[in-house]
């Protein structure tokens, strides 16, 4: 009990709203980008480099006050597929989720293929997710394919 | 057809496929009937890189139908040259015109071009991405020289890595049980994907490194231009350049309905004494290219 205490001053808690947790600490600002937190006017406490014994070192966030959708959270499951959405009602966790590779990706990632519309004109990206272990993705432009090591920021 | 724009050979179903033959077939057979077709259309072939061959090829396709034609031969003498975005190309020419016929060197250009056009897009080439009307003219060819499409066998030679033509065919011709062999110096061969693709269809299919192996068993050889673009060792182009022209006095003993096949420009992959053999198709299958879009064009426009 003592211990549990310990780790959860790491981060303060929070009455309402979402937690982010078991984010790879290399992800956790391109999940923070993805879900443009910097325009969310509530509170966010943001938590680099913990310690995780799965994780080695990862990341976690927690947004006062708002219920992010799962389609939303879903977009995180390219960087962050192990990561754990818990709400939070009056400090209490009430729903634990994980995310989930959607079947199609619009935006986010960058297509690898250097001759790709996307790399050469401002046309948003669309990839079909072909293979959902090891992320694999098909565009839907030029239908090459890019793959999780691949993954770029677009 | 879902969408009417035809920019990959994945928008066409083997009903779509078989479709256009038919209507191909027609063309071909009663040209007279269709000289007003396209009477009042005016159709935009717009090649943002030169292509000589597919751009006549179509012209010559909507001017048999009766429709008129706009459009550039390449970018140079457009407004691209300006710095005008694809996107404003397409939209303002889809204003002036019913269909779109466009040639771009970037890969998806022409799936973009479609989501912004008020007409149908007709793909006659993105870089080195699709090209799906040449694959329905080769499929229609191979159609009309065997009397069937069921059960051939395809020798692919050449660049296998990188010829786009090669690629579709195995995707189209995969509804039609084909046995392939295929036939390419070993920096050329036909990538991973496309041998799972036929593993996963069940698809028999055989790497040679020499061409006589499989010239006797072949109802269609289908030849492609190794480009000394693709080496980046010149010596090694200079090595395999000659492993694969196909002569004359190879062709004895072949099946005698064996017809072969090339989508143009030969340099010297085909030998020119084989022009003369009855077995050598590449020019015909060229004016079938012809019929081929002809049927894609009013097919699209829903005038047939």
């Amino acid at each position: 009990m003592e211990k549990k205490n310990l780790k959860e001053l790491k981060v303060s808690a929070i009455k309402e709203g979402t937690v982010i947790d078991h984010i790879p600490a290399r992800s956790l600002f391109k999940v923070i980008s993805i879900l443009e937190l910097q325009k969310m006017e509530t509170q966010i406490t943001i938590g680099y480099n913990f310690e995780s014994k799965k994780l080695g070192q990862k990341g976690i966030i927690k947004i006062s006050d708002k219920f992010l959708s799962q389609k939303d959270l879903n977009k995180i499951a390219l960087f962050a597929p192990e990561a754990k959405i818990n709400i939070i009602r009056n400090y209490k966790v009430i729903e634990k989720n994980v995310v989930q590779v959607p079947d199609s990706i619009e935006g986010i990632v960058k297509c690898m293929n250097p001759k790709c519309i996307t790399n050469n004109e401002d046309v948003k990206t669309k990839f079909t997710v072909i293979e959902k272990k090891n992320v694999t993705l098909k565009c839907k432009y030029c239908e090459k394919i890019t793959d999780q090591e691949h993954f770029e920021m677009k | 057809m879902k969408n009417k724009s035809l920019v990959s050979i994945h928008d066409y179903s083997k009903t779509d496929y078989l479709r256009i033959m038919d209507l191909a077939e027609e063309f071909e057979r009663n040209p007279r009937n269709y000289g007003n077709l396209l009477t009042g259309k005016v159709v935009a072939t717009l090649f943002f890189e030169p292509s000589t061959r597919t751009r006549l090829s179509f012209e010559s396709a909507v001017q048999r139908l009766g429709g008129r034609i706009i459009g550039f031969a390449d970018s140079s003498s457009s407004s691209v040259s300006k710095g005008e975005t694809l996107k404003d190309t397409i939209k303002t020419v889809s204003q002036y015109s019913d269909l779109i016929v466009m040639r771009h060197p970037i890969e998806g250009s022409a799936r973009w071009a479609s989501e912004v056009s008020d007409v149908p897009i007709v793909n006659a080439g993105d870089g080195a991405n699709q090209h799906p009307t040449q694959c329905l003219l080769d499929l229609y060819t191979m159609k009309q020289t065997q009397g069937k499409l069921d059960n051939l066998i395809i020798t692919m030679v050449g660049d296998l890595k990188y010829g786009r033509t090669v690629h579709s065919l195995i995707q189209a011709m995969s509804y039609f049980s084909p046995s392939f062999h295929f036939v390419s110096p070993e920096e050329l061969k036909m990538p991973n994907e496309y041998k799972m693709f036929l593993k996963e269809k069940k698809i028999p299919f055989k790497e040679h490194h020499d061409l006589s192996e499989v010239l006797k068993i072949s109802d269609i050889i289908y030849v492609t231009r190794v480009q000394r673009e693709r080496f980046s060792d010149p010596i090694e182009y200079e090595k395999v350049k000659n492993a694969f022209v196909l002569k004359n006095s190879m062709l004895e003993d072949t099946k005698p309905g064996l017809k072969i096949l090339h989508p143009l420009p030969r340099v010297n992959e085909i030998n020119e004494d084989v022009d003369t053999n009855k077995k050598a198709y590449y020019f015909r299958q060229a004016l079938n290219g012809v019929y081929t879009r002809m049927a894609i064009i009013s097919s699209i426009l829903g005038l047939k």
